[in-house]
């Protein structure tokens, strides 16, 4: 039987391993390479590096903290923030990368969501969507309202709805975070997953809120998610 | 040395870094005529199946020659599906047809959930548990019911070959070995302690095939 994935996140700033609350007030959490260490011997199942400043980090520093990631784990690999082009994929599945994950480039050129799954196949494609729950309207759920650029612009798109398009297009997985719950420990938002983990049919990992070994068993029930992420608890503990 | 063949879609770095970690040489061979030096050959892919059009008449032909010596090959996730006569993912691309049987999606199988009976999403990605089949060398000490990491949307068809099976909806097979040939369709570069062991079981038949005097070299 397929088993449910926890998945370590590492952000990474600066070659450093950083971690904020709701997207904000990001702290030191150590060098890249030994967290992977660490979590390798831990027996998580993953490895997801996001490059929360890729906009000024070089793609040259990023592919350096990637090969240094990946020489110490032999799981998963997955590697997001500012892959723009498919130049800066390829760049990053050279480097060790296993799966690339898109959130605003996708959102402005949906077309490289295509293009990736093309040339590396649907399983390395993952689209990141960053939401934060809106009001109910006279619709039975609410809006949840997908923002790009690390949380500080609006898409105007619902992410139920991006996470159908994305599908459409190639996407292997949606990696879907709640920028509500992001770093609070306060468990994942199970309602938002479960809408749109019902809405797809490829898998979709939970992400922003981890705090307790209940809140993964939550997410995996009521949230119907495939996998679930987490950064802060693995961090500092 | 191991020949990694590169076929422009695959995750070559992982496997390297695999392969190195558990000893071995590698290299990337650039033109077909370089094979003739190896001690064992592995094509990876994590890739769609259309790029193995790239393993032309004369990268075939190479293989071939060298299997037929007696050196080992390894295919991993496309690169077993390629040891298939082909696929329904690229219908127009031959497979290399060394196993029986095409590879097909298995979303049109309709995976379903057996207990809940709610569909089963593709790609299959992540850790599942593998059936050992039959005793292979390939998977010599893999324990029945051991999980490693997949990420695929087509598979390959149960056949006499297959060692071992796994199931998502419906049963494909996860390893296949016949004499000098080995495949899976799991990620062994990916699938920690359990993967590292598969991939030693496999560099030991490159290393008896290239002979003991030979075999420090590998």
């Amino acid at each position: 039987m397929l088993s449910k994935r926890i998945i370590a996140c590492l952000d990474v700033r600066d070659g450093k391993v950083v971690k904020g609350v709701n997207f904000e007030g990001l702290r030191d959490a150590g060098d890249p390479a030994a967290l992977a260490r660490r979590y390798n011997v831990e027996g998580i199942d993953e490895v997801v590096i996001l490059d929360v400043t890729a906009t000024i980090e070089s793609r040259q520093a990023r592919a350096h903290t990637i090969a240094a990631v990946a020489a110490e784990i032999f799981l998963p690999l997955t590697v997001g923030g500012g892959i723009r082009t498919e130049e800066d994929a390829a760049a990053a599945i050279e480097a060790g990368a296993d799966k690339v994950s898109l959130n605003t480039a996708a959102l402005s050129d949906p077309n490289l969501i295509t293009t990736l799954a093309k040339r590396y196949g649907s399983q390395a494609v993952i689209v990141a969507i960053d939401a934060k729950t809106g009001r109910a309207g006279l619709q039975s759920r609410p809006r949840y309202e997908v923002f790009a650029r690390s949380g500080q612009s609006v898409a105007n798109r619902d992410a139920v709805e991006w996470a159908r398009e994305a599908t459409d297009r190639g996407a292997g997985e949606i990696l879907l975070t709640s920028i509500d719950r992001d770093g609070t420990k306060a468990g994942f938002d199970c309602e938002m997953t479960a809408a749109v983990s019902d809405a797809v049919n490829i898998p979709v990992i939970a992400s922003g809120g981890a705090g307790t070994f209940q809140h993964f068993a939550d997410v995996f029930t009521t949230g119907h998610a495939d996998a679930a992420l987490a950064a802060s608890i693995f961090h500092f503990n | 040395m191991i020949a990694l063949v590169d076929y422009g879609a695959g995750n070559l770095a992982s496997v390297r870094k695999a392969l190195n970690a558990i000893g071995a040489n590698t290299w990337t061979p650039t033109v077909a005529g370089e094979l003739g030096r190896a001690h064992g050959i592995i094509v990876p892919g994590v890739g769609h199946f259309d790029s193995t059009k790239a393993l032309t008449d004369e990268w075939r032909t190479a293989i071939k020659t060298m299997v037929d010596d007696g050196v080992p090959l390894l295919g991993i996730c496309v690169g077993l599906q390629w040891l298939f006569d082909g696929s329904e993912e690229a219908p127009g691309a031959e497979g290399f047809s060394i196993f029986e049987g095409r590879c097909f999606n298995l979303a049109t199988s309709k995976p379903q959930n057996l207990k809940t009976s709610k569909p089963l999403k593709v790609p299959h990605v992540g850790w599942n548990s593998l059936a050992i089949n039959r005793a292979s060398r390939l998977m010599a000490g893999v324990k029945d019911g051991s999980q490693v990491y997949f990420t695929h949307s087509y598979a390959a068809p149960v056949i006499d070959d297959t060692a071992a099976i796994c199931e998502y909806g419906v049963p494909f097979s996860a390893a296949v070995e016949r004499d000098q040939v080995s495949a899976v369709q799991f990620h062994p570069e990916k699938s920690s302690d359990v993967g590292l062991h598969i991939l030693s079981n496999w560099l030991n038949l490159s290393r008896r095939s290239s002979g003991g005097a030979k075999a420090d070299a590998v």
